[in-house]
This record gives structure tokens, C-alpha cells and sequence, in this order.
């Protein structure tokens, strides 16, 4: 008798890029790019690893966590491990009945009232009915929404929504729990009660499999954590120690960009770009920072000629939007330099960035043209970082669902004593000063 | 392995599943015929779902189920039988014998739209849960039995307005419409997963339903081809079920079993080979959706 609940054995996954968007969607596309093959004899294929020869084991009653930045294959293996899709290579014997939460909510309709909605989803997820019958009150409780079991969901808020759907994950009992960064939901008051029933799952000797980007969250409830780059296994162990490894490592090299040969460097006859990267508070590269710590991009570049130019840097989210621009304010850029290498670092604070990926485009930029700067060397998303949350206090608080926006600043707030003879203003009172 | 086992139900011994890309392999082995079993609850949750939703917010509700064949029914009598002088067979007037076959034709059609786009309209599903893919056309081609037994008892107003009663025959009916649902789920595998490949099978299936309308004895009768072409007929395992349905209700002429014993046969071919494609291809679903 083996006590392993999970043996994952040189398990790895191979995407054609763009299958995940299906490159080839109609008939039409189908036949004409059988064409283009016929034509160029071996169109080569453009793939992707997603995971490349992970193993490891997960004993039975382990509650192990999974870390990486995007892309790094976490979501890949919660779906193999799932039965979602298929390894391309390796296996995994898995032993138990396995319960995934990939997503909060799946196959909820949103024309069927609250009840139908807890059986349907409830047997989604592999629950049967006289378990969902048993529990149903437990159910229907934990989520607070009553008042509305015979309503269509589609009337929910999206808070009463996400609440029932969770209530009804939060009651399914398999061995082997699979979640995927479900946690990250609903109000406070919730939050806590959803960490404090994922704590007991793993105290009541389940095998739980547990990812997300919440540091607090996954040291928490983790004691082991696998740390996952670029498709590949590349810590497995304590939780302390694979955090460090993660936040302080030399993992990826997305945080430095270097351009050897002045000649084909990026830029113009006025400057030519030659390295850029991603600084900690001690000047060392690094690609993943905390958000209590003010982070540095350090650009260097070549002047060849004499002329008022100034550094630029461009912060862009995820998606592509924009979240800030910056340029060197020192005077010293306000007059024409002579020829010769600058380094320049732009300092942003602690506690401004949210959560999350970030692009940075640098450029060496001037004033020639007057109201629009002239750009003579732009590497556009030069450099990525991933901003993480390990200690508190962030502005984050007590709370511990997901907070939007491309910032998330520290703010000062101040708070007025309210009057007990029943005068509470309903608005703050104007500053006095 | 008992029963219990199978389900789920006794937490006793463990499987251990290797997870790993599957080989050559049967369309649908002893395992995955025992994991089908274990899932027969969400089959019946999803047909639930199905049948729940299918009429919300409609102003005529599952009065559409009778209103539709009964209004084809008054249209092709008009057309057909008066129009063009199409006769009836078994007997019977030709507003009932032309009713008694769009019953099982509209069950089918049903069938066709809804597992067609069945698997890439529940890619949610697909995409986060896994439970074994066939339950999803297998849903489609049960849900729709419901409306079909709603058109059903339209049928006893039609005997009483004729002033007939039914026939012995008329416990064979479960058998034909089985059949029925054996070439609907066999093509509903085809389309369902070719559609998450093809999307371009959505635009195909109204014209393949139409061809297939005039390729069976709907307006017309099993005797009105000539029965050296009788058998080519009974290459549409539509053909049979519609011609055997009607006899079974009718209760009247002689029946084709030739007709019923190849059409069965094409249903089962059909449906096999769907199995095997559809086993086959399954695995890309979430890659590919």
C-alpha cells in the first residue's frame, strides 16, 4: 500500500501556439492552410511547453501549494492533474476521488433559480444528490443568500452570486481537492470563513493542491509549495524557502535587457539604448518585487551626439493599458550633454503598484520638435516584473479578496468622531483648516 | 466491483487512474462504460437543465412542442395532399398519417440542433470540469424525448376526431423512437465534435436536415417508391423509423421489415462510428474549444 495520493512523472504538455484561441476554426481555414502546407512542404510548427518534465509526489493528507508568475504552467497542471486535458508526455497515477475548483460558478445558469442552481452545479462537480440533499441546509446557510433561493441568478448581485457558488464548492468532499485561485473572492467576512474552511480541509487529512499569487494566503495554508518557471519544476520544498526563492531568485530574465553592439542597438544618430533593467532597493536585478518595496528601472544609454535628451519610462498592465509615464526631471537633462554612456534609474515607491504583471517601455526621448517628443530609441515592453504581496501591512488591510486597478496605494485615512446626540453626519465634515 | 463501487457510494478501495495521453484504444471500454454509470447523475441534471430552460420567458411555453408539428402538419396536408395530390397510406386520412411521422421527424431535428452545437455551447463545462464528454450529446438526444411526448397526446385528439382507437401494435412505439434515438445520437457525435473543430457546422445542419426531410417517407409513404428502391430508402435510418412508427401507431397494412432490419442496421453503424470519433477527438476538446 503506497501512501501517495498523486506520483506525476515526467508529466509534460505541448501547445501549438494559437491553439489555445483556435488558429484553425472553419473548414475554410482548415483547407487553405492544408494548402499553404502542400505548398511549403514542412511548414514548421510553432509550439510551446507549457510544462516540460515536471514530476513530484504528493503524499496523501499534503496540503501543497503551487507558485510562479503567469504563464508559468500552474494552470497547465491543475488541468492534467484534473483530467481536463491529456500530458503530451509523462503520466500521473492519481489515487481518490479528485474534486476540482478551477473556477467559482461552472455551469451555473443564469435563467435557474438559487436551489436549481446548488443541484446543478452541485452534481457538476461531482457531488451526488442525496450528498447536495444532505448538505443542502449547510449550503444554503454558509452562503447567506436565503432570502433568494427561488430567485433566477440572473438577478444576483455579483456578490450574492459568487457566494452561493463558492458555498456550494465549499461543501464538496472529495479526497483530493484541486483549486485554482478561487479564493480570491467575495467580501472580507467571507474571505476569512472560505481560508478558515480551506484550513480545516487540510486539517482533516485531505490532499489539497492549492494555487495562487497571494504570498500571505499560500505560506498560510502550505507548508510545502512547488515553484513553477517557464513550464518547468524549479524549486519543490518548504514553503519559507521557495518564497525567497521565488521573490529574490534568478528565476527568468525578463528584468534585464542588454544591447552589446552599439551598432544595432536601439536607437538613432543622437542615442542608441544599452541595457535596461529591473532593480530591488539594493540596485539588484530582480524580476519579482514586494509591494512594501519601492522598485527601480535602470536605463543606460549611449548619447553620440550633443543634445538635450532625457530618459523615459512607460508602465503598462497586463493588458496592455497604460498605467503611468515618466521622464527625468533633473535639471541636468534640461541642457545639452556631451556625447558618452548615462545610466539613469527611475525610483517608483513602495505601496503604489497593485498586484500583478507589469510591462516597462523605456526610451531616450527630446524636446526638438516641440510639443511632441521626439523618441531616438524606444524598446517598447523592454523589460516585465511581477509585483507580489509577502508581508503586510500593505494597503490591502484585513482584506483578502482580489483589489482592481492598475494602482494600489497606501492611503492616509483619517476618521472624524461622530457626535452621540444623534447628529451623525451622513458626509464627512469639510477639512477645518 | 460491485455496483456501489461503481458509483462512488463506498468510500472502500481506492482506484489509482493513470493520467497520461491515451493510445489506440476501444471507443468505449468496460472502464469508461462503469464511469459513464457513475456519472448517470449529472446526465440526469444536464437533460434536467436542458428541459427547464428551454422554455423560459416564452410566452406560448411548451405549448411550442404541440404547436409545431401540429401547424406542419396543417401546412404540408395543404401543400402535399391537396396541392399535389400526394396520397395517404395505411388507410388513414392524410393530416394523421403525415402527424404520425413529423413526431419522430421533429424528436430528430431537435436532437441534430441541440447535440450539434452541444459540446462547444458548454465549454464552460468542458474547459473546468471533467466527467466523461459522451454525457453532453447524450443529454442533447434525451432532453428533447420530452417534447416529443407532448406531441404525443396530440395524437389521441387526432384518434378521437378520426374516431379510431389504437392498435396492439402500438407497444412496439418505445422501439422506434429507440431507434430514433440511436441515428440521432450517432449523428449528434458527428456534428457535436466536429463542430468544435469545424464551427462551420451549424450553417450546415439546416441544409442537411432539409435533404434528409425529402430523403424520408414524411409526406409521402414507404409504397408510394417503388420496392426495388424500397431498400435504397432503407438506407436512411430515418426511412425506417418514420415508416415502422407509423405502423406501430396506425395499426393498420403490413410492415417492412426489411425496411426496419437495414435502417436499424445504418442507425448502428452510424452511431459506432460516431463513438469512435468522437473518443477519438474528445481529448483535444479543452485545447481546441
Amino acid at each position: 500500500m503506497s501512501s501517495l495520493a498523486i506520483d506525476v512523472v515526467g508529466i509534460s504538455k505541448q501547445y501549438r501556439i494559437g491553439q489555445m484561441h483556435s488558429a484553425i476554426d472553419t473548414l475554410r481555414d482548415h483547407v487553405m492552410h492544408g494548402l499553404r502546407t502542400l505548398r511549403t512542404r514542412s511548414a514548421p510548427r510553432e509550439t510551446i511547453w507549457a510544462l516540460d518534465d515536471v514530476s513530484f509526489q504528493v503524499a496523501e493528507g499534503e496540503v501543497l501549494g503551487i507558485i510562479g508568475r503567469n504563464g508559468a504552467g500552474k494552470t497547465t497542471l491543475l488541468r492534467l492533474l484534473s483530467r481536463i486535458t491529456e500530458p503530451t508526455r509523462g503520466y500521473a497515477d492519481v489515487t481518490g476521488r479528485v474534486g476540482s475548483l478551477l473556477e467559482v460558478g461552472t455551469g451555473f445558469h443564469a435563467e435557474l433559480s438559487g436551489r436549481e442552481n446548488i443541484f446543478l452545479n452541485g452534481a457538476i462537480l461531482g457531488m451526488r444528490r442525496s450528498e447536495i440533499v444532505r448538505k443542502f441546509d449547510e449550503i444554503v446557510e454558509f452562503s447567506g443568500v436565503e432570502q433568494f433561493l427561488d430567485t433566477p441568478v440572473k438577478r444576483y448581485s455579483s456578490g450574492m452570486f459568487v457566494r452561493l457558488a463558492f458555498s456550494v464548492a465549499a461543501h464538496l468532499e472529495p479526497e483530493i481537492l484541486i483549486v485554482d485561485e478561487v479564493l480570491a473572492v467575495g467580501d472580507a467576512e467571507f474571505q476569512k470563513r472560505c481560508l478558515g474552511k480551506m484550513e480545516s480541509y487540510g486539517q482533516s487529512g485531505r490532499t489539497v493542491l492549492f494555487v495562487s499569487h497571494s504570498m500571505p494566503t499560500i505560506a498560510r495554508l502550505c507548508p510545502r509549495l512547488l515553484l513553477l518557471d517557464r513550464g518547468r519544476l524549479v524549486e519543490d520544498g518548504p514553503a519559507e524557502h521557495v518564497i525567497g526563492r521565488y521573490l529574490h531568485g534568478d528565476i527568468g530574465t525578463s528584468a534585464r535587457r542588454e544591447w552589446h553592439d552599439r551598432e544595432t542597438a536601439p536607437g538613432d544618430d543622437w542615442a542608441r539604448l544599452r541595457s535596461a533593467r529591473v532593480v530591488d532597493a539594493n540596485g539588484v536585478t530582480s524580476d519579482v518585487v514586494d509591494v512594501t518595496e519601492p522598485v527601480g528601472i535602470e536605463i543606460a544609454f549611449d548619447l553620440l551626439r550633443r543634445e538635450t535628451v532625457f530618459p523615459w519610462i512607460d508602465l503598462l498592465d497586463e493588458g496592455g493599458t497604460l498605467v503611468f509615464s515618466a521622464l527625468d526631471t533633473n535639471p541636468v537633462w534640461s541642457e545639452p550633454r556631451e556625447p558618452g554612456r548615462y545610466v539613469a534609474t527611475a525610483w517608483i515607491p513602495e505601496h503604489l503598484l497593485n498586484e500583478g504583471t507589469l510591462h516597462v517601455t523605456v526610451s531616450v526621448k527630446s524636446m526638438l520638435l516641440g510639443a511632441k517628443p521626439w523618441r531616438h530609441a524606444e524598446v517598447e515592453a523592454a523589460l516585465t516584473f511581477q509585483v507580489v504581496e509577502r508581508d503586510e501591512p500593505t494597503a490591502r488591510g484585513y482584506f483578502t479578496g482580489r483589489i482592481g486597478g492598475p494602482v494600489r496605494p497606501l492611503l492616509r485615512w483619517t476618521e472624524e468622531a461622530a457626535g452621540a446626540e444623534g447628529g451623525t453626519p451622513l458626509v464627512a465634515r469639510g477639512q477645518s483648516d | 466491483m460491485s455496483i456501489a463501487d461503481a458509483l462512488g457510494g463506498a468510500p472502500a478501495a481506492r482506484r489509482t487512474i493513470r493520467l497520461e495521453r491515451t493510445g489506440r484504444r476501444l471507443p468505449l471500454s468496460v472502464r469508461d462504460l462503469r464511469e459513464l454509470l457513475a456519472y448517470h447523475e449529472l446526465l440526469f441534471f444536464l437533460v434536467w437543465r436542458d428541459v427547464k430552460v428551454k422554455y423560459k420567458q416564452t410566452a406560448l411555453g411548451v405549448l411550442w412542442a404541440v404547436l409545431v408539428p401540429f401547424t406542419q402538419m396543417l401546412i404540408f396536408t395543404l401543400v402535399f395532399n391537396r396541392a399535389l395530390h400526394v396520397k395517404s397510406e395505411y388507410h388513414v386520412p392524410y393530416p394523421l398519417f403525415v402527424y404520425t411521422a413529423m413526431l419522430p421527424w421533429t424528436y430528430f431535428t431537435s436532437c441534430l440542433s441541440a447535440s450539434s452545437t452541444s459540446i462547444v455551447g458548454n465549454q464552460n463545462l468542458i474547459t473546468k470540469v471533467f466527467f466523461p464528454r459522451l454525457i453532453i450529446p447524450l443529454a442533447a438526444v434525451v432532453a428533447p424525448v420530452l417534447d416529443f411526448l407532448l406531441a404525443f397526446s396530440v395524437l389521441f385528439g387526432l384518434f378521437i376526431y378520426y374516431g379510431r382507437a389504437p392498435h396492439w401494435h402500438a407497444v412496439v412505439i418505445p422501439a422506434f423512437l429507440g431507434m430514433a434515438l440511436l441515428t440521432a445520437f450517432g449523428v449528434g457525435l458527428w456534428l457535436s465534435a466536429l463542430n468544435v473543430r469545424y464551427r462551420d457546422v451549424p450553417f450546415v445542419v439546416p441544409y442537411l436536415v432539409m435533404m434528409w426531410f425529402f430523403a424520408t417517407p414524411i409526406v409521402y409513404g414507404v409504397t408510394a417508391v417503388k420496392s426495388s428502391t424500397q431498400g435504397l430508402l432503407a438506407l436512411n435510418p430515418m426511412a425506417g423509423v418514420i415508416d415502422g412508427f407509423r405502423w406501430a401507431v396506425l395499426g393498420r397494412g403490413l410492415p417492412h421489415y426489411h425496411v426496419y432490419a437495414v435502417s436499424f442496421a445504418i442507425a448502428l453503424a452510424i452511431m459506432l462510428s460516431g463513438l469512435w470519433y468522437f473518443r477519438r477527438v474528445e481529448r483535444y476538446f479543452a485545447d481546441l474549444i
